[in-house]
């Protein structure tokens, strides 16, 4: 396997004496992967995105990320490797303008001023964000302040983005955009790791799944074969998309059941078909 | 059949944020009716102008809000213009996206018996609609809980029994399931079903999750530009592909699908759920 972007090993953390919010996960995300990381509310998702960036630290456990271990390394340093959006864009947000909220990673990082600018417009544009450049963010929808949120990172590119539900609260449109912004992303080597409870966007984009329950690693691996497993999807009432269903629903008249798409399903159903002519 | 809620040629306009200026209405010329026992599934992308709509219904708009507004909005045959909201509320029951945002109360019994009591019934008249309530939600159990200690989709179930408690015959639902995970929105997709079946209330349910809203819905109306642009029964409406991928929306994954099949083999495919393309297809495979 290529190099691991995120690595944890028997990571367990404690938000309260009592109540576990993490036990003894470990679990693996290759480099260049675009992963999803799924579960119910509570199951432990924001926790282990937040290990992965130094917002808090395990109580037993190590975490790497391309690699290294980052018990010894400040925030400001890991910053340079993970990106994380959170859940609700009004946690980070907090500039004047839409300018200055974009550069102000960038600067933090210590970006000199011309590639700091450069990378500002270039993310303003991409995200239809230039005539709001002026605007303070916090008066903007909220579609708009998760864009803000989005261009952002978008600017700082880490290696590896941690994105926490970004398409909660947007229509279809704007998910697609969004999508496209990230595949370009992947394309270029970045791995990008979204929390969803989007099932339909996990099945067709998704290549690597974690799948949490209860603080604990319920199952990783590939979404088709962990799509596969109804069962164990039931137990956490998680299910499948529809096509997937669908192919599932077929698999006694000869269909394979694995199809995660539209056109993976009709790819396989017109190879059926013509088996059965021939 | 007569309906119970009638929305005519409505314009709407909040407010200005600052004075003198003048705020873009948010609708313009809506007409729409829904009759009682009907579940009709509000579509439209972010800003279309959907919560705006559903806050008509109670005449929290305009009464509360200001604004400008035109036409007209009957329900249960009050115009909700000369009725006052408090009486409203008594008639439709708005449940929203966030359900932390309307449970106030320290145990889910005070917050289901916070409506009847503000009408000063009967005790005897209060337990029954606490006890219905609850019930038909399926949290008789929670009934001694904090809400704020709850799932999102059992909070979700405590808004919806302290609104089915008033007894309204009008249900307004602006995406109850929206920010729920999928727990919480099965969950509470089988309560919707439950009070469409049991209940008899007109109900409006505002969604953007199209896979689910041919399960519910009788029918469906699509927001946009401040205007209905497409109503009609499920199928009709999402035959429309292109009109509501134009407005943000997503389509069925089943109707995708038969627009996929249709576009190859000259079919005419209009699938909306899993059970109808499997029934379909299984015909086509086994000959």
């Amino acid at each position: 396997m290529a190099e691991a972007a995120i690595e944890l090993y028997r990571c367990s953390y404690h938000y309260d004496a009592h109540i576990p919010a993490l036990r003894e996960v470990s679990c693996t995300i290759p480099a260049g992967t675009w992963a999803a990381l799924i579960g119910q509310n509570g199951s432990g998702k924001t926790t282990l995105a937040k290990l992965c960036n130094g917002l808090l630290r395990p109580d037993e456990g190590r975490v790497r990320i391309l690699g290294q271990d980052i018990a010894g390394q400040p925030v400001s340093r890991i910053a340079r490797s993970v990106g994380y959006l959170f859940q609700n864009p009004d946690h980070q947000i907090f500039a004047a303008n839409v300018r200055e909220e974009l550069s102000f990673g960038l600067r933090n990082l210590g970006f000199p001023p011309v590639e700091l600018q450069g990378r500002v417009e270039e993310a303003l544009a991409l995200f239809g964000l230039e005539r709001y450049a002026d605007h303070p963010p916090a008066m903007l929808g909220y579609g708009l302040r998760r864009q803000v949120t989005v261009a952002s990172l978008f600017a700082l590119r880490p290696p590896v983005l941690i994105l926490d539900e970004p398409t909660t609260g947007l229509d279809w449109g704007a998910t697609q955009a969004l999508l496209s912004r990230l595949a370009d992303l992947h394309r270029d080597g970045h791995t990008v790791v979204l929390i969803t409870h989007d099932m339909r966007l996990v099945a067709e984009r998704a290549e690597w799944m974690v799948i949490l329950h209860q603080g604990r690693l319920l199952a990783e691996g590939l979404p088709r074969q962990l799509f596969a497993r109804t069962e164990l999807l039931a137990r956490v009432s998680l299910s499948p998309p529809p096509v997937t269903r669908l192919a599932q629903r077929l698999r006694p008249l000869g269909m394979r059941g694995d199809s995660l798409s539209v056109e993976e399903f009709y790819r396989e159903y017109t190879t059926l078909k013509a088996t059965a002519f021939s | 059949m007569r309906p119970v809620i009638t929305i005519e040629n409505l314009h709407y306009a909040y407010p200005p944020l600052t004075a003198g200026a003048e705020a873009p209405p948010v609708l313009r010329g809506v007409s729409l009716s829904l009759a009682s026992g009907e579940c009709l599934a509000l579509l439209g992308s972010t800003g279309a102008g959907k919560s705006t709509l559903c806050l008509t219904l109670n005449g929290i708009i305009p009464h509360l809000t200001g604004g400008t507004f035109r036409g007209e909005v009957w329900v249960a045959g009050h115009n909700t213009k000369e009725s006052d909201p408090g009486e409203l509320s008594q008639r439709v029951g708005l449940v929203f996206q966030d359900p932390e945002s309307q449970l106030f109360n320290m145990t889910v019994e005070d917050e289901v018996a916070f409506g009847p009591e503000s009408l000063a019934l009967p005790s005897r008249e209060i337990e029954a609609r606490i006890h219905g309530a609850l019930d038909m939600m399926g949290i008789a159990d929670l009934r001694h809980r904090p809400p704020l200690g709850l799932s999102g989709g059992q909070k979700q179930r405590v808004a919806l029994a302290a609104m089915l408690a008033m007894r309204p015959q009008v249900l307004v639902l602006d995406e109850p399931a929206a920010s729920l995970d999928p727990a919480g929105k099965a969950s509470v997709l089988d309560v919707i079903l439950r009070l469409r079946r049991e209940t008899g209330a007109a109900i409006l349910w505002v969604s953007q999750d199209t896979d689910q809203v041919p399960l519910l819905a009788d029918r469906v109306a699509l927001l946009g530009q401040g205007r209905i642009l497409l109503e009609g029964k499920p199928g009709e409406v999402f035959a429309q592909s292109s009109e509501l991928r134009g407005q943000g929306l997503a389509l069925p994954q089943m109707r995708e699908l038969a627009t996929h099949f249709n576009d190859r083999q000259g079919g005419d495919y209009a699938w909306l759920t899993v059970e109808e393309a499997a029934h379909d297809l299984g015909e086509v495979i086994r000959g």
